[in-house]
C-alpha cells in the first residue's frame, strides 16, 4: 500500500508532475487578460464610466504579465533550455506557442499601449524632474518628445488600433492557456473544447475583480474619493461576465454528468472526496454562488454607497479565491486520479523546495512590488486626480 | 570475337586471383569485415504480448531496471495483476513496486485473474511527441518513441499527454525518461532486456517491416488488441486475448 494512494494508480502516476506553480500560471495570466479587457472597455467600447481604472488596469496587467513566465521557469527541470522554445519550436505543440504569444502580448500590446498612453506624461516629467529621475524619464521617451496636439492625436489613434488588436490577443493569451489543458485527450478532466472558453471568461472575471479591488485600495491609500459610478459599472460588467462563466462551467458539468462516460464515476468520486473542499465549497459555493448572489443583489436593489463598497470588496475577494480554486482544481485535480480510473493519489506540497508553497507565495506577491514601482514611475491618476482636485 | 575454352579459363583465372587478393588484403590489414549496417528505414519495431503466458514473475521489470539503470520508484515497464468480477464492477488491480519482485501468492478467489505486462506502446501517432514544445521527444524512423535528454526541458507536458502512464521525470537528470525499447540493443541485432529475460516468452520484440518476423503469423492467427484503442494513438504493442477490463 502506497501512502496517500487509494485504489490503483499506474506506478509512474503516484507523484504529481505539475505543482502549485502551474496553478499560478493560468491564474496570473488570467488576471493579465482580464485586466486588459477591462481597460479596453473604456478605450474601444467607449464605456466612459470605467475611465478612472483604465491606466490602473494596464499597469496591473503589466505587473502580472512580467511575473507570468516565472512559475513556468521555476517548474522546468532545465530552465536554461527554455529559450529553445523560441529557436526550435515544435509546431504541433500548444505549449511551444507560449513564448511567442507572451512576447507578442508583452511588447506589441501592453508595453506599446502603455507607452503611447503615457508618452505625454513621460515627456512632461522628463522636463520637470532632475537627476536620475530625469534620466529615467528621458530614457522612457525613447527620443520622442514631440507632444504637439497633432502628435498626441497620432498617439491616440495608434493606441486605439493597438487596443483593438489587443482584445483578440488577450483572448488568445488566455484561451490558449485553456487549450493547453483542453487538448489533452488522455485526461478526461481536462479534455474539453469548452476549456479555452471557460478559461477566458474566468480570466475576465478575475482580472476585473483584481482591478476593482486595486482601484478601491489605491483610492483608500491616497485618500481620494472612490468614483461610485465607475465601480458600479465595473461590478455590472463583472456580474455579466460571471454569469456567462458560470453558465459555461455548469454546461460542462451537466454535459459530463448526463453523458457519464467511462471516466465519470472516477471523476465524480474525486469531486465528492479529495476535491470536495476546493471544488464544491471554495470554487462553486464560496467563489461563485456567493459573489454572484451579492453582485446580483446590487443590480436588483439599491444599497447605500458604503454598503455597495463592502459588497464589492467581499464579492471581488471571494471571486479571486474562487478563480484560484478553479485553477487549482483543474491543474491539481486533473492529476489526482489515475488514467486507469481505478485509483487516486494525493498532492504533497513541499514548503521550501523549488516548487513548494513559499516560492509560490513569493511569486504571487511579486507583482505587487512591481505594481508599486510602476505606479510610482507612471502614476495612473490623471494630473487633476493626483492633486485631489 | 569468338571466345574459346582457353579464353574462358584465362579470364576466370584472372578474376579468381583478383578476388583472392581482395580477401587477402582484408586479412593482411587486420580490418574486420564491414558489419551489416543498421538501417533505420528497414525496421518498424513493436512488441507482442501473450497475456496467457505471463506468470507475473517480474523478471522483465528487474531486467529492464538493471539494463537501463531505472531509478528506484519509477518504471519503464511494470506488470499488473487483474482480478475481474462478473458484471460491471471495477477490476481489482495490483502492481506492488511495479512487480519488480513479482507478486505475493494471491488468496484463492473465484475471480478471473491474469497478469498484464505494460510498457510504452511506441505509438505511431503518439500524443506525447505531439505536445513536446521543442521536439525533444520524437518517433524514430524505425518506430521507437525516444527522448533526447540533452534537449528535454523537463516541462512534463508529455507525461500528462501519455494515456498509459509510461513516462516520468528522471530525478537525477530532471528530464523525462521512458522505455526506449532497449534501442541500444535492438540496433545491434539483440532483443530487449525484458524480452530476453522473460522465462515464458510472453513478450516478444517484433519488426513489422521484416516479412519473416513471426509477428505476421501472430497477428493473422490470434485475436489481438492494443491498450485504450479509443485513444487512436496507433499503439504498436499488441496483446493477445486482451480482456476488456484492462485499462
Amino acid at each position: 500500500m502506497i501512502p496517500g494512494v487509494d485504489g490503483f494508480m499506474y506506478p509512474n502516476e503516484v507523484e504529481l508532475q505539475w505543482s502549485i506553480l502551474i496553478v499560478l500560471y493560468p491564474f496570473i495570466t488570467g488576471l493579465v487578460a482580464g485586466a486588459f479587457i477591462l481597460a479596453s472597455l473604456e478605450r474601444v467600447f467607449k464605456v466612459e464610466a470605467v475611465k478612472p481604472t483604465y491606466r490602473l488596469a494596464l499597469l496591473t496587467a503589466l505587473s502580472f504579465l512580467l511575473v507570468a513566465p516565472l512559475p513556468l521557469q521555476l517548474h522546468l527541470g532545465h530552465p536554461e533550455r527554455s529559450f529553445e522554445m523560441y529557436l526550435t519550436p515544435h509546431t504541433s505543440s500548444a505549449m511551444a506557442m507560449f513564448g511567442f504569444v507572451y512576447l507578442w502580448y508583452l511588447t506589441v500590446v501592453l508595453l506599446l499601449e502603455i507607452w503611447l498612453d503615457y508618452r505625454a506624461d513621460i515627456v512632461r516629467m522628463s522636463q520637470t524632474t532632475t537627476g536620475i529621475t530625469r534620466l529615467i524619464y528621458k530614457t522612457l521617451t525613447l527620443g520622442s518628445d514631440n507632444v504637439s496636439p497633432a502628435a498626441l492625436r497620432i498617439d491616440d489613434k495608434v493606441g486605439y488600433v493597438i487596443t483593438v488588436i489587443g482584445i483578440p490577443s488577450a483572448f488568445m493569451l488566455h484561451g490558449y492557456v485553456g487549450f493547453i489543458f483542453g487538448s489533452i485527450k488522455a485526461n478526461p478532466w481536462w479534455s474539453s473544447p469548452l476549456m479555452p472558453v471557460v478559461f477566458l471568461f474566468s480570466a475576465m472575471v478575475s482580472g476585473i475583480a483584481a482591478v476593482l479591488l486595486l482601484y478601491m485600495a489605491a483610492m483608500k491609500i491616497k485618500k481620494l474619493p472612490i468614483d461610485m459610478r465607475c465601480i458600479d459599472t465595473i461590478s455590472k460588467y463583472m456580474f455579466y461576465t460571471f454569469v456567462i462563466d458560470f453558465t459555461l462551467e455548469m454546461l460542462d458539468l451537466v454535459h459530463r454528468t448526463y453523458e457519464a462516460d467511462e471516466s465519470f464515476r472516477s471523476l465524480d468520486f474525486m469531486v465528492h472526496t479529495r476535491l470536495w473542499g476546493s471544488h464544491v465549497l471554495l470554487q462553486i459555493v464560496a467563489g461563485t454562488a456567493v459573489p454572484l448572489i451579492l453582485l446580483a443583489a446590487t443590480q436588483l436593489r439599491r444599497f447605500s454607497e458604503a454598503a455597495r463598497k463592502v459588497i464589492y470588496v467581499i464579492a471581488c475577494s471571494l471571486t479571486l479565491i474562487g478563480i484560484f480554486a478553479m485553477r487549482w482544481n483543474v491543474v491539481i485535480g486533473g492529476q489526482l486520479f489515475s488514467k486507469s480510473f481505478l485509483g487516486y493519489t494525493t498532492y504533497k506540497m513541499d514548503l521550501v523546495t523549488r516548487e513548494g508553497l513559499l516560492p509560490a507565495i513569493a511569486l504571487m506577491l511579486l507583482p505587487f512590488p512591481i505594481f508599486f514601482v510602476l505606479i510610482k514611475l507612471l502614476p495612473p491618476w490623471r494630473h487633476n486626480e493626483a492633486s485631489g482636485d | 570475337m569468338e571466345m574459346t575454352r582457353r579464353d574462358l579459363f584465362r579470364i576466370g583465372g584472372k578474376l579468381l586471383v583478383l578476388a583472392s587478393a581482395g580477401a587477402t588484403l582484408e586479412q593482411i590489414t587486420g580490418a574486420e569485415p564491414a558489419p551489416e549496417a543498421y538501417r533505420m528505414a528497414d525496421h518498424w519495431w513493436g512488441m507482442i504480448i501473450d497475456i496467457d503466458k505471463c506468470i507475473g514473475c517480474g523478471s522483465c521489470v528487474r531486467a529492464c531496471s538493471n539494463e537501463n539503470q531505472v531509478p528506484t520508484g519509477y518504471f519503464r515497464t511494470w506488470v499488473e495483476r487483474y482480478e475481474v468480477p462478473e458484471g460491471y464492477g471495477n477490476p481489482i488491480v495490483t502492481s506492488p513496486d511495479g512487480a519488480i519482485n513479482g507478486f505475493p501468492l494471491p488468496k484463492p478467489t473465484n475471480l478471473k485473474a491474469f497478469f498484464v505486462p505494460k510498457l510504452c506502446n511506441h505509438c505511431a501517432d503518439s500524443p506525447c511527441t505531439q505536445v513536446c514544445p521543442v521536439g525533444a521527444t520524437f518517433v524514430s524512423p524505425d518506430g521507437v518513441v525516444l527522448v533526447d535528454k540533452e534537449y528535454c526541458l523537463g516541462c512534463r507536458y508529455c507525461v500528462q499527454a501519455c494515456p498509459y502512464g509510461c513516462r516520468y521525470l528522471h530525478p537525477e537528470t530532471e528530464t523525462v525518461d521512458k522505455c526506449t525499447l532497449c534501442y541500444h540493443r535492438i540496433t545491434k541485432g539483440l532483443t530487449t532486456a525484458c524480452c530476453e529475460n522473460c522465462p515464458t516468452q510472453a513478450r516478444q520484440l517484433v519488426d513489422f517491416k521484416n516479412p519473416k518476423d513471426p509477428v505476421h503469423e501472430f497477428l493473422r492467427n490470434n485475436k489481438v488488441s492494443v491498450l485504450k484503442p479509443q485513444m487512436a494513438t496507433e499503439a504498436k504493442v499488441y496483446y493477445k486475448d486482451l480482456d476488456g477490463a484492462v485499462r
